[in-house]
């Protein structure tokens, strides 16, 4: 055994191992990586449900999975499943069902659909169909013909369910923080494997909730783009005409793993996690403080924790939601987070391709900002036609670039106040 | 590392359920000599009977009419308790321990609209063209707030928009091992330096159609009138939800003692793990469980809360696990707190472990909720509680409240 390796303050130093990556480009790290570096859009017309009445018809779904009838539990668990697969394949980690640590899943809350309350409120066949509402639903759903929706509406069913195929140990932890849920997932990942808990970690994000009803929701917030005319060119994050984010879905595993752990059985190491940041705001539901406070100490936070300093940062994986509001506070928290060195930072945003995958975006920027740093290459924002004046960053516009990239910092900020930033680098830490 | 690991003082308790507000009212219930008689409704969920939260003043935790619009019953319940907690730990009002206060939610989601939902399926019944108007009845009569108190990780974000913790924000859903997992991480962060200070607790509001619902489907409910948990083993077995909400301060006992504060109990050990609920898996996981806490467990009584939620097979199942405990020379004194509270799902285990912290810091346990034989009496000073925490679809816990060496808060 050689000597344990430790971080700046004493700790394990956590590394990953596996990436996996489903997203509205597609499937695997290969396509994404492709189409990411090609400046493709995933974004298209809803056709999953119909958008009659509805202010936004364009999201990016992944749509191709063809598990039957669309049920969300079922999609979010066929997503985070694949991206599961293809992290734990390239970890070479464990064994087949039996993965040597614990379950992080990030994951939308559990919601009963439309489509599945009507079923249950028709009844099977021969049910006594009198009354109404919900006097009428609970009698239907007592009657035991749609048992099989009880396990999978619960608020932990899909990490009961990858817990059972992948054979992680423990009790697994389904948790949101909304638009930061995948980045909590790689949070909790590393602070167990630098308590000493585990040598290993699944951290996963998974998001197939898109429904009509969670359109509408956003909608009523004035959160998404109504672009409908151009879907691929409606999620234009730092645009001066951007109107809001576009909806996706989307799956992204790591396997984190102890340095020492990860050495000692030869894997290949794919990037270091060098630390995590976080700051909960108490100014608004939707909104972040004017000053930009929370988010400031969460980037102040996560630099921290890795010992680094501003300048040691080479390029920023950005929230970037193309929401007036999100964009603006980004650019602000960053400025005076990063000072000067921010002006020599590439920054750029993958929900300009991807669109917004809610809970598991922290996740699928994770995955893509070790991409990043293996390639040597940075995916552009598309859709920078007219780049917002006020916001005075090198988003790397419409085409990706060649640079030798050691530090990704990737930022996420969720409705709620809970925002959290990671900071990656390439082997050796 | 060879780092002594830190203890975990439970330094603050907030604490609103069915049977009342706050832990002099829940004593005073618990320990009259008989069994309280539990508040039961029998008719808002029908056939179901339920467990009601009590009347209590929201504006006295959430004084902002502009807050409290936000917010549905149950995001309300929640932050309400958290305040509870974090008055009772010295925590609120203090912008710098705020500042440094971590928070885990147990989460299921906020209410849904149920007129509206109704209105909607009684209308897409016979309509010729559902699709469109599911979308117009969507975009009419949803509204932004209810959305923002449907959402499970707004409960955390209204604490530390009315309350003002602001350190990390994590938000764990998954039913009652939700509340285990949040507990258990938290102490395993204090226990290892990452965080001295966290609230962490959660809420359940029983009279929801829209989570009848669910619960229908698996045929988890227990119809008819109120029984002991023990009892329904007799007839299929069944849960009667309840109401509660209930935030833990937990902290390190470095940092409790640097500032003054003196703990209700020590948080010694949760430990979980899973199983697919074959026969007798569970019964086999709180097997391996129990050795992980056995060697602080003496020979003798015993005091045992159990959540045990009434479900079968597992009530017979952790029934069978506990009384085994005799097996080791322990004389357990079992206390079914969902005969008398119902289960409050994600609130569940940290109303139990609020309960054990209750007991230790008086000096003695309740007397039997249930008299059937099952739960015998306890008439020692109890310096530990053993809590057994078995999901009503999956997941098992057990959890050691033990008394710190050091002057407990009693009755002041």
């Amino acid at each position: 055994m050689g000597q344990s390796v430790r971080d700046h303050k004493g700790r394990p130093i956590v590394v990953v191992t596996g990436i996996g990556i489903v997203t509205s480009l597609g499937e695997g790290k290969a396509d994404n990586w492709r189409k990411l570096t090609t400046g493709t859009s995933g974004v298209r017309k809803i056709s999953r449900f119909s958008t009659e009445g509805l202010r936004t018809e364009i999201a990016g779904l992944v749509d191709w999975t063809g598990e039957g009838q669309y049920c969300a539990p079922l999609h979010s668990l066929a997503l985070a499943r694949k991206s599961a697969v293809e992290a734990i394949a390239q970890s070479s980690i464990g064994s087949r069902g039996s993965f040597p640590g614990p379950l992080f899943l990030a994951v939308s809350p559990a919601e009963t659909n439309w489509d599945q309350r009507m079923e249950i409120y028709r009844g099977a066949a021969g049910s006594n169909n009198s009354g109404s509402g919900y006097e009428r639903l609970v009698r239907n759903s007592a009657t035991g013909d749609f048992r099989h929706y009880y396990s999978l509406y619960q608020f932990g069913s899909i990490a009961e369910h990858l817990a059972d195929e992948f054979g992680t140990r423990g009790q697994p932890i389904s948790l949101t923080t909304a638009c930061a849920s995948g980045a909590t997932a790689v949070q909790l990942g590393v602070e167990a494997i630098r308590r000493g808990d585990t040598d290993a970690a699944l951290c996963m994000g998974t998001e197939g909730a898109i429904c009509e009803e969670v359109v509408v929701r956003f909608t009523l917030l004035s959160a998404l783009s109504t672009q409908n005319d151009d879907p691929q060119g409606a999620s234009k994050p730092f645009s001066k005409t951007r109107d809001g984010f576009v909806m996706a879905e989307g799956s992204a595993t790591l396997v984190l793993e102890s340095y020492d752990a990860a050495k000692a059985r030869g894997a290949k190491i794919l990037g270091v996690v060098r630390g995590t940041g976080e700051r909960a705001d108490t100014f608004h539901r939707t909104r972040s403080k004017p000053d930009g406070s929370a988010i400031i100490d969460t980037i102040t936070r996560s630099l921290a924790d890795t010992g680094m300093s501003a300048e040691d940062i080479d390029c920023i994986n950005a929230h970037g939601t193309s929401t007036p509001e999100n964009d603006k506070m980004e650019y602000l928290a960053l400025s005076e987070a990063l000072g000067s060195h921010l002006a020599d930072t590439p920054i750029s945003s993958n929900k300009s391709m991807i669109g917004h995958t809610l809970s598991a975006a922290g996740a699928i920027e994770a995955a893509i900002s070790l991409l990043t740093i293996d390639a040597g290459v940075i995916p552009p924002t598309i859709n920078c036609h007219e780049q917002d004046p006020n916001i005075l960053m090198d988003v790397v516009p419409n085409v990706k670039r060649d640079q030798a990239i050691n530090t990704v910092m990737s930022n996420s900020f969720g409705f709620g106040g809970q925002n959290v930033c990671l900071i990656f680098s390439a082997e050796p830490a | 590392m060879n780092i002594e690991k830190s203890e975990v003082w439970i330094t603050g308790i907030g604490l609103v359920s069915s049977l009342g507000e706050g832990l002099d009212t829940h004593w005073q219930q618990l320990t009259a000599g008989n069994i309280p008689a539990p508040s039961v409704d029998t008719e808002d969920q029908a056939p179901y009977s339920v467990h009601p939260i009590v009347d209590y003043d929201l504006a006295t935790q959430i004084p902002k009419r502009s807050d409290q619009r936000q917010m549905g019953p149950w995001q309300q319940l929640g932050t309400y308790a958290a305040g509870l907690a974090l008055d009772d730990a010295g925590i609120a009002h203090n912008p710098d321990l705020l500042a440094a206060t971590n928070m885990i939610v147990a989460a299921g989601g906020g209410e849904r609209d149920i007129e509206v939902d109704s209105a909607i399926m009684d209308a897409l019944d016979t309509s010729d063209n559902p699709a469109a108007l599911l979308n117009a009845s969507l975009m009419s009569e949803l509204r932004p707030t209810l959305f923002l108190a449907q959402l499970s990780n707004l409960m955390a974000g209204n604490i530390s928009i009315v309350h003002g913790v602001t350190d990390s924000s994590r938000t764990f859903m998954g039913e009652e091992m939700a509340g285990v997992s949040a507990i258990e991480t938290a102490a395993a962060q204090i226990q290892n330096g990452q965080g001295e200070v966290f609230l962490v607790g959660g809420a359940y509001i029983a009279e929801r159609a829209d989570m009848t619902m669910l619960m229908a489907l698996g045929d988890a409910l227990w119809k008819g009138d109120h029984a002991s948990v023990w009892s329904r083993a007799k007839r299929d077995g069944g849960m009667i939800m309840g109401s509660a909400g209930v935030f833990l301060v937990l902290e390190s006992r470095q940092h409790a003692e640097a500032r003054g504060v003196k703990p209700y109990a020590r948080l010694n050990k949760v430990v979980s793990d899973r199983c697919n609920r074959r026969a007798g898996a569970a019964h086999k996981v709180a097997e391996t469980l129990l050795e992980q806490v056995s060697e602080q467990l003496p020979e003798g009584p015993l005091a045992v809360l159990s959540g045990c939620c009434g479900v079968q097979p597992q009530l017979s199942e952790e029934r069978a696990f506990l009384e085994s405990l005799s097996e080791r020379g322990i004389s357990p004194a079992i206390r079914g707190a969902t005969t008398l509270f119902g289960n409050t799902m994600e609130a569940q285990f940290p109303f139990n472990v609020a309960l054990a912290s209750l007991a230790i810091s008086r000096g003695a346990f309740f007397d039997p909720f249930d008299n059937s034989g099952i739960e015998q009496p306890f008439s020692d000073n109890p310096e530990r509680v053993l809590i057994s925490t078995w999901g009503h679809w999956r997941g098992e816990s057990l959890a050691l409240i033990d008394t710190p060496d050091a002057p407990l808060r009693g009755e002041d």
